[in-house]
C-alpha cells in the first residue's frame, strides 16, 4: 500500500483539459461581451457555463480518484468502462421523447396552423429542425454513442481508450445538441437542412467527433481480439464519413467572429450539391451504417444465434459504402443540376439496392433456427421488423430516385412517409431493440421490468408507423398527381393551396400515429426506468428460450 | 414450431463457422445469396446501360450526351412547346387578340377564363384569396370599387406593372404618413378622421365639429382625394364616401390610416408571367362581377 500512498500527479489528459476548459471559459465570456447579436451572446454564456461545469467536474475526478490509473483489467476481465454508456443511454430516452413530442406538435400545426400560436419559436419554421435533430442526431447520435462505446469495448475485450476522452465525447456531443437546439429556436441557422446549426456550433461538433473517432479507433487499437468485428467496421465508417460530410458541408465564412450568422463558401448549384451529397449521406452513414452497426451485435447477442453470412458482410459492407458516396444527386432532380450528375445520382442509387438489402439478409437470416423466439421475445422481434421496414425503405428509396417515379414523388409527402418508415420502423425500432437489451445488462439487472410492456409499446408503436407512412403514402401521391393534373384546355386543374386542403384529413391520421408512437415511447421511458429501478413486475413467467414450447401464446399482450 | 426449429438446428449445428468469436458472437461463413448477387448485378448492368444512352460521365471540358442525346432543358422545351401548338389557332388567337375581342368571343373568352383561373390560384390567390374577396390590406376583386380603374385595360395595366412595385411604370402614389411625419397633431387627426367617417353616413362623434375636420380635409386630403372625397383613379386614391374600407372603417383603423399611411404593395407581374398569362388574368379577374 506505501507504494500507492505517494503524492497524486493530474495525468497529462486532465491537466491538458483543465487548461482548456479555463480557457474556454475565458474566451467564451471574452466573446459574450463583445457578442454582436443576442443569440450568440446567449451561447456565449452558455458556452462559458458549459466550460466551467466541465472544468468543475474534471476536478471532482481528479480528486475522488486513486492515485494508481484505472486498471485495464479486473480479475483477468476486462474493466469495462461503462460510465459514458449509461448516460447516453439515458440521455437518448429523453432526447427521443422530446424529439418525437415536438414531431407530434408540427404535425398537428400541419393539420391546423392556427397552433403556430403567431410566436417566432413556436414557428414551425423553427420547430422542424427541432423535430428532425432531436430524433436524428439528439436521439440517435446517443444511441449510435452509447451502443459504439459498448460494443466496441465488448468485441475487443478491452476497456475504452482514454479515462475522460469518452465522457468529453458524450458530454461534449450532448452540449452541441443543445447549442443547436436553443439556436433554432431562436433563430439561428443556415438553413442547410440536417446541417442548420451555425459555424460555431459546427467547430464545436467537429472537435467532439474527432475525439470520437480517436477513442474509438485507441480502443480498436488495443483490442485483445485477433479480428475486428463486422459492427465496429460499420461504427468506424459511420465515424470518419460524418466528419467529412459535415466539415465539407459546413465550411462557411462568419460574417463576425463574434456573430452567429456565417455565409457557405459554395453557392448555387454547387452549394445543393454539397448540402446532398451530405444529407443523403448522412441518411446513409448515420441512420444506415451506423445502424447497422448495432443490428449486427443485437441481433446475434439476442437471438443466440451466429451471424448469418460473414461473408455477405464484407460484400455488402464495402458496396454500401462505395455504393452511398454518390447517390445524393437522386436529391435535386429536374433541377440546375447538370444531367449527367443526375443520372450518376440515380443509377447509384439503383445500384445501391442490394447492398442495402445485404444487412437485413444478414440480420434476418441470423434468426434461423431461432425464429420462435419472435413469439417470446418482443424486444427481438422490434429489431426483426424493424429490419422489415429497413427492406422497404431501401427498396422505396431506390424507386423514388428513378426519375420518372422522383417527377411524381418530389416535393411531396410521399417523401416525408419514406423517410419517416426509415426513422421510426428502422432506425427507432433497432434503437427500442438496443435500449431494451442495454438497460438489464447495464445496471446488472437480472430482466427488464416488464416484457408486457414491450409488447404494448411494440403494438401501440407499430399501429403508428402503419397510420403514419399509409397516410403520407396517400396524401404525397394524391398531392403528386394534383400538381401535375392538367384540364382539357391545358392548363393546371388545381392550384395549390386546393392541395394542401385536400391534404389536410390525411394530416390529422399522421399526427395520430405520431401520437401513437410518442405513447409507445413513453411506455419504454416508463419499463426502462422501473428496471434501472431493480423491479420487475409480476408477469407470468416468460417461455425458456430453448425448452419444448406449450401452446402456442397469442402474440399480443392481452 | 418449436419442433421445427429443433430440425433447423440440427442441421445448422453442421455448418461451419469462421472460426471467429466476439463477446459470444460467431460468424456463419454462408455463400452470397444467388438471387441478391444476380440481382446486384443486374442493377449494374442496368446502370451501365443508362449511361450509354443518357449523358452521364463528366469529361474535362464536357460530359457523355448519351445516344439518346436527352437534354432535361430540351425536354421542358418540347413540352411546352407541344402544350402551345395543341391549343392550335384559338391559342394564338389569344395571343395576338385585344382585350376587348377576348371579351366577346366565347371560344377566346373560355380559353382565356381557364388560362386566367389557373394563373389566379398559383399567383394572386395568396393574398386576394382562392375566391378574389380580398382581406384586409389586399383589395376584394369582386366588387366594382376599383384603386386603379376597373376596366379590361386598367386591370390589365395593373397586373402588369403592379402598384408601388419594382416596374419602371409601376402605379404609384402614397397615403402619407401624417402623424408619424408631423403633418397633423393627434387632434387634427381625431378630427379629420370624425369627418371621413361622415362622409360615408357611419357613426361619427358629434362632440367633434365637423366643420374643423372639413378644413384640414379640404388642405391635407382633397388633393388626391377629392374636394368630395370620392377618390381618384389616376393616383390610385380610394373613394371614402362609399362602405368599402381595406383597411378597416373603426374611427381606431381610420386614424392609425392617417397617422402612419398606407403603402401596400402589389408586384408587378410582366416578367414572370408570359404577356398571354397577364391577358387572361386580366380578362378572368374583370369577369368576377366588378368589371366596368
Amino acid at each position: 500500500m506505501a507504494a500507492r500512498a505517494h503524492v497524486k500527479y493530474m495525468t497529462e489528459g486532465e491537466g491538458g483539459l483543465s487548461a482548456a476548459l479555463l480557457a474556454g471559459v475565458l474566451v467564451c465570456l471574452f466573446a459574450a461581451a463583445r457578442a454582436e447579436d443576442a443569440a450568440f451572446a446567449f451561447h456565449a454564456y452558455l458556452s462559458a457555463a458549459a466550460s466551467l461545469g466541465g472544468l468543475m467536474l474534471v476536478l471532482s475526478h481528479f480528486a475522488g480518484r486513486d492515485a494508481s490509473p484505472v486498471p485495464q483489467e479486473v480479475n483477468g476481465k476486462p474493466n469495462y468502462n461503462l460510465g459514458p454508456v449509461k448516460f447516453a443511454v439515458i440521455a437518448s430516452v429523453v432526447w427521443g421523447i422530446a424529439g418525437f413530442l415536438v414531431g407530434v406538435i408540427i404535425a398537428f400545426q400541419l393539420w391546423a396552423p392556427e397552433l403556430n400560436f403567431g410566436l417566432p419559436f413556436t414557428n414551425f419554421g423553427r420547430l422542424r429542425p427541432l423535430h428532425t435533430s432531436a430524433v436524428i442526431f439528439a436521439f440517435g447520435g446517443n444511441v449510435l454513442i452509447g451502443t459504439s462505446f459498448y460494443v466496441v469495448q465488448r468485441t475487443c475485450r478491452a476497456r475504452l481508450a482514454g479515462e475522460l476522452a469518452p465522457w468529453f465525447v458524450v458530454l461534449g456531443y450532448n452540449f452541441f445538441i443543445v447549442l443547436a437546439g436553443t439556436g433554432y429556436l431562436l433563430g439561428v441557422t443556415q438553413s442547410k437542412e440536417y446541417a442548420e446549426p451555425e459555424w460555431y456550433a459546427d467547430l464545436w461538433l467537429t472537435i467532439v467527433w474527432v475525439v470520437y473517432l480517436l477513442v474509438f479507433l485507441g480502443t480498436i487499437w488495443k483490442r485483445k481480439e485477433p479480428h475486428i468485428f463486422v459492427a465496429n467496421w460499420f461504427y468506424l465508417a459511420f465515424i470518419v464519413t460524418i466528419a467529412m460530410l459535415h466539415i465539407v458541408n459546413n465550411l462557411a465564412m462568419p460574417v463576425s467572429v463574434f456573430g452567429s450568422k456565417s455565409y457557405p463558401i459554395f453557392s448555387g448549384v454547387q452549394d445543393a450539391l454539397i448540402q446532398w451529397w451530405y444529407g443523403h449521406n448522412a441518411v446513409g452513414f448515420f441512420l444506415t451504417a451506423g445502424f447497422l452497426a448495432i443490428m449486427y451485435y443485437f441481433i446475434p447477442k439476442r437471438a443466440e444465434r451466429p451471424v448469418y453470412s460473414y461473408r455477405l458482410s464484407i460484400i455488402h459492407f464495402w458496396a454500401l459504402i462505395f455504393m452511398y458516396i454518390w447517390a445524393g444527386p437522386h436529391h435535386l432532380h429536374y433541377t440546375a443540376l447538370p444531367d449527367w450528375a443526375q443520372t450518376l445520382g440515380m443509377t447509384f442509387s439503383i445500384m445501391l439496392w442490394m447492398p442495402s438489402w445485404g444487412g437485413m439478409i444478414n440480420g434476418l437470416m441470423t434468426l434461423s433456427g431461432a425464429w420462435d423466439k419472435l413469439r417470446t421475445d418482443p424486444v427481438l422481434r422490434m429489431m426483426v421488423v424493424s429490419l422489415a421496414f429497413y427492406g422497404m425503405s431501401t427498396f422505396e428509396g431506390p424507386m423514388m430516385s428513378i426519375k420518372a417515379v422522383n417527377s411524381l414523388s418530389h416535393y411531396t409527402d410521399w417523401t416525408i412517409g419514406h423517410v419517416h418508415s426509415g426513422a421510426l420502423g428502422w432506425v427507432a425500432y433497432v434503437s427500442f431493440g438496443a435500449l431494451y437489451c442495454l438497460v438489464p445488462w447495464l445496471w446488472n439487472r437480472p430482466r427488464l421490468y416488464s416484457l408486457k410492456l414491450v409488447e404494448w409499446h411494440f403494438w401501440v408503436s407499430t399501429l403508428g408507423i402503419v397510420l403514419y407512412i399509409t397516410s403520407m403514402w396517400v396524401a404525397g401521391i394524391m398531392q403528386g398527381l394534383m400538381w401535375r393534373a392538367y384540364n382539357a384546355l391545358g392548363f393546371l386543374e388545381y392550384s395549390f393551396i386546393e392541395t394542401v386542403e385536400a391534404m389536410q384529413p390525411y394530416y390529422l391520421v399522421r399526427a395520430l400515429g405520431g401520437v401513437l408512437f410518442l405513447t409507445g415511447a413513453l411506455i419504454m421511458a416508463f419499463n426502462l426506468y422501473m428496471t434501472v429501478r431493480g423491479s420487475e413486475a409480476e408477469e407470468e413467467e416468460q417461455v425458456p428460450v430453448l425448452a419444448p414450447a406449450p401452446a402456442p401464446l397469442p402474440i399480443a399482450a392481452e | 414450431m418449436a419442433h421445427a426449429s429443433q430440425k433447423n438446428l440440427e442441421a445448422l449445428a453442421d455448418q461451419e463457422t469462421t472460426g471467429h468469436e466476439w463477446d459470444g458472437i460467431e460468424e456463419f461463413n454462408n455463400p452470397l445469396p444467388r438471387w441478391w448477387l444476380w440481382l446486384l448485378y443486374a442493377t449494374v448492368v442496368w446502370s451501365i446501360a443508362y449511361w450509354v444512352v443518357y449523358p452521364s460521365w463528366p469529361l474535362v471540358r464536357d460530359y457523355t450526351h448519351g445516344l439518346f442525346g436527352y437534354s432535361q432543358r430540351a425536354a421542358v422545351l418540347n413540352e411546352v412547346e407541344a402544350a402551345r401548338a395543341a391549343r392550335g389557332e384559338l391559342g394564338k388567337a389569344l395571343a395576338s387578340a385585344p382585350l376587348e375581342e377576348i371579351r366577346k368571343d366565347p371560344e377566346l373568352l373560355k380559353l382565356a377564363l381557364a388560362n386566367g383561373k389557373a394563373a389566379f390560384g398559383d399567383n394572386c390567390a395568396s393574398c386576394h384569396g382562392t375566391g378574389a374577396t380580398g382581406r384586409t390590406g389586399y383589395p376584394n376583386l369582386q366588387d366594382d370599387e376599383w384603386l386603379w380603374g376597373g376596366t379590361l385595360e386598367e386591370i390589365y395595366q395593373t397586373i402588369r406593372v403592379g402598384a408601388r412595385a419594382g416596374h419602371g411604370e409601376t402605379r404609384q402614389s402614397e397615403m402619407l404618413a401624417f402623424g408619424r411625419d408631423g403633418m397633423l397633431k393627434r387632434e387634427e387627426i381625431r378630427a379629420v378622421a370624425n369627418y371621413v367617417l361622415s362622409l360615408s353616413g357611419r357613426a361619427f362623434d358629434p362632440k367633434l365639429k365637423l366643420e374643423d375636420g372639413q378644413a384640414i380635409f379640404a388642405q391635407n386630403c382633397a388633393a388626391c382625394h377629392g374636394e368630395t372625397g370620392k377618390g381618384n383613379k389616376e393616383m390610385g386614391a380610394p373613394d371614402l364616401t362609399d362602405a368599402i374600407w381595406l383597411y378597416g372603417s373603426s374611427p381606431e383603423q381610420v386614424m392609425a390610416t392617417i397617422h402612419n399611411g398606407r403603402k401596400g404593395v402589389m408586384p408587378s407581374w410582366e416578367g414572370r408571367l408570359d404577356p398571354v398569362t397577364i391577358k387572361a388574368l386580366a380578362v378572368y379577374v374583370h369577369s368576377l362581377g366588378g368589371g366596368q
